[in-house]
């Protein structure tokens, strides 16, 4: 296997006394596509918001393209990271959320150009041209200068996949970008994913309830419960012929 | 009935003459809170719990003691204590007495409006890996503030019909030309009336401004109300 | 410290009055009658429209010049001025909330076939007198600070007690205004925890929608 895009190493984490995470191990590879199911509460939002820096591990390591995320070295000694370390890591990583969370203020093609202005300092002229390839990719290349709210739920969401793909992240995470969708805005928003996934060079994590999609672009299937990785491996020996009770109880649930 | 228009216009120009100072004083006070009041605002955001506890007790006790024993103290006061102590003249005493009382209104009213943007603002930006300034800059704050203008602009309102307090420490504005028209010549009715008229007549059209001004933005804002009508109905 | 009495009692005579001026001039404005509607309208934009101390001047100095009218004592015409004003304004709290409540519980109350006098006591008012109480607080504190006007037409309340103290010590004088300023926090305080406890309860017990 090729030097992993991502390693978690031990991580748990706390919200009070709570521990939600119970020591996460895990690799991934660069351009690989890994699905991460289970159960609400097991934690699947947790361990990639953390990977955002949205929240911080109580222990543990995470490594980024062979760069640690929330600690740095200083002579020769872990020490937590500060917010410029953060930033320079951070570029590493893109998120579409539950909640699209586009700027409501901006219209979507602003949306997508603030951040390769001023953060990669990209030329406005280059930044336009490259939100409006993304956003024709979406297939919203006839609404650049709409306000996100004149758009539907997986329009929405649409635009802010263009947004997070036009900062070329090398691992996208999706954290269950359908289910705050109605069910028939749920297809368009998984067919640009397909898409994206098909291209290749980026990692993605997908957090998703969606198991047939899964099983169709996801490289790995990993099994999040009660804080532990109780079960992965590819989607066939994941989603189909697991031995495992909870898992196959969990999976029952979305069978029709 | 002893009104004599003679002396309404005879006192004019004087209150003219303080109108003035009243206005300029008033936007210089508006300006000077509104600045203050990023300072509150930003100082209350550092997470150390001893210094929100004592900037919120600070700001509390400001707001509730009156403006005009907190311009005695900057006039008559602050030149007496030691080592600090420093003579002001009373036009800053002005700007500094009134700004900073309602520095502390005009902060909680930033405060409400940053307050009001979800925090799924706060993460994007932070995915999108924009710094702390352009976060602030680009996205916070341009959502937070338009909401709050209506409210500003009441403060603005509510700052020029604060101001001539200051005529107790001797700025000239138009109370204080009055007051002193009117002592001259033992009759206060004319010139006090005249210049409640200008009060009234300068603050009315700008309070009905920012009250159409708001009914626009609950319209924009509101999406249960999306006519943004007020109801001004007669209850029946 | 002298002048304590003079304060408090200015605030209480003002409290109570504009109160009542709130309700009045809030009615007015609700009223069928086309003439107490402008009338009212008109009184609380010029009282609004207008500055206290203008209008505390105006009482003091302007009025017993005009119709020959002297509103007894300086007392008094500093309690009116500050509850005309303060009426003033809070009439618009009075107004905004009983329409408020009015809007959404109209229906459901005339279904019980409520007479119009019964609608207003028994629904409506419990509830806007709720929602105004937070407001009717805050207002509380702004009178009490309003109450250092007074000293400016000659009543012996505590700011006057103190310029006179200051005028003969000068060198005193931070000590005197940062004692007279934590005099008017310490009045405050039990105002500002009474506003606190009327905005929990009226967060309570006010049917939203
Ligand atoms: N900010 C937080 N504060 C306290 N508890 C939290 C917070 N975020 C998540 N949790 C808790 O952590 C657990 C895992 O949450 P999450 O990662 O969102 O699970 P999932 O995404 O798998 O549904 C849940 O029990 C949740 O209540
Ligand atoms: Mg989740």
């Amino acid at each position: 296997m090729a030097k992993p895009i991502a390693v978690y190493n031990d991580v748990h984490k706390s919200f009070g006394e709570v521990e939600v995470l119970k020591g996460i191990d895990l690799e991934i590879a660069p351009a690989e596509k890994v699905a991460l199911i289970g159960p609400s509460g097991s934690g699947k939002t947790t361990i990639i918001r953390m990977l955002m820096t949205l929240e911080q591990p109580t222990s543990g390591t995470i490594v980024v393209d062979g760069q640690y995320l929330w600690h740095m070295e200083k002579n020769g000694e872990l020490v937590p990271a500060n917010e410029k370390h953060l930033r320079q890591v951070r570029g590493d990583i893109g998120m579409v959320f539950q909640h699209f969370n586009l700027f409501p203020h901006m219209s979507i093609l602003e949306n997508c150009m603030v951040a390769p202005i001023n953060v990669k300092g990209v030329p406005k002229k280059e930044a336009r041209q490259r939100s409006v390839e993304m956003l024709e990719k979406v297939g919203l290349g006839d609404k650049l200068d709409d306000y996100p709210s004149q758009l539907s739920g997986g329009q929405k969401q649409r635009v802010a996949m263009a947004r997070a793909l036009v900062m070329r992240p090398k691992i996208m995470l999706f954290d269950e970008v359908t289910s705050a969708l109605d069910p028939e805005l749920v297809g368009e928003v998984l067919e640009v994913i397909r898409d994206i996934a098909r291209e290749g060079e980026m990692a993605m994590v997908l957090v998703t309830h969606e198991m047939d999609f899964a099983r169709d672009i996801a490289d790995r299937v990993v099994f999040l419960d009660e804080g532990r990785i109780a079960e992965q491996g590819t989607p066939e020996q994941v989603l189909e012929n697991s031995e495992s009770e909870r898992l196959n109880s969990f999976l029952s649930r979305f069978r029709s | 009935m002893t009104w004599n228009w003679n002396y309404v216009v005879e006192s004019l120009p004087a209150i003219f003459q303080g109108m003035w100072i009243t206005l300029g004083l008033t936007i210089a006070c508006y300006l000077f809170a509104m600045l203050f009041g990023f300072v509150w605002t930003f100082v209350r955001r550092i997470p150390w719990r001893p210094l929100q506890m004592i900037i919120a007790f600070i700001m509390e006790f400001i707001r509730s003691t009156p403006p005009l024993v907190q311009l005695f103290f900057l006039y008559y006061a602050w030149p007496m204590v030691p080592y600090v102590g420093l003579t002001l003249d009373p036009i800053t005493v002005a700007i500094i007495g009134l700004g900073v009382h309602f520095s502390t209104y005009i902060a909680e009213i930033y405060r409400s409006g940053i307050e009001s943007i979800d925090k799924g603002q706060w993460e994007a930006a932070t995915a999108l890996n924009l710094s702390l300034k352009d976060k602030w800059t680009k996205i916070i704050l341009p959502q937070a503030i338009p909401p709050t203008i209506p409210m500003l602009g009441n403060y603005l309102i509510i700052m020029f019909k604060e101001v001539p307090l200051t005529s107790t420490i001797g700025v000239a504005g138009m109370l204080h030309m009055a007051n002193n028209f009117g002592s001259k010549n033992f009759a206060y009715l004319e010139p006090l009336t005249l210049v409640a008229v200008f009060f009234l007549v300068m603050s009315y059209p700008t309070a009905v401004l920012f009250r159409k001004l708001e009914q626009r933005m609950n319209r924009r804002f509101d999406k249960n109300n999306p006519t943004g009508k007020i109801d001004k109905g007669v209850v029946t | 410290m002298q002048g304590i009495n003079i304060t408090v009692t200015v605030l209480i005579a003002s409290a109570v009055l504009s109160y009542l001026i709130a309700f009045i001039a809030g009615f007015g404005r609700l009223s069928n009658n086309i003439f107490i509607r402008k009338f009212t309208g008109f009184y609380v934009e010029v009282f609004r429209g207008t500055s206290l101390i203008v209008q505390l001047f105006w009482f003091y100095y302007a009025l017993p010049g005009l119709f020959d009218i002297h509103l007894a004592t300086d007392f008094w015409a500093a309690v009116i001025a500050i509850a005309m004003n303060y009426g003033a304004y809070m009439s618009e709290i009075v107004r905004g909330s009983i329409l408020s409540v009015a809007k959404g519980q109209r229906e459901a109350a005339t279904a019980l076939n409520m007479s119009r006098f019964q609608r207003m006591r028994l629904v409506i008012l419990p509830q806007a007198v709720r929602m105004m109480l937070p407001e009717f607080g805050n207002y509380l504190i702004q009178m009490l600070k309003a109450t250092s006007l007074v000293s400016l037409v000659g009543l012996t309340d505590i700011l006057y007690h103190g310029d006179v103290f200051r005028s003969t010590h000068l060198s005193l004088a931070p000590t005197v205004y940062i004692l007279i300023l934590i005099f008017y926090f310490i009045l405050a305080l039990p105002l500002i925890w009474l506003t606190r406890w009327a905005e929990k309860q009226s967060s309570k017990g006010v049917a939203s929608e």
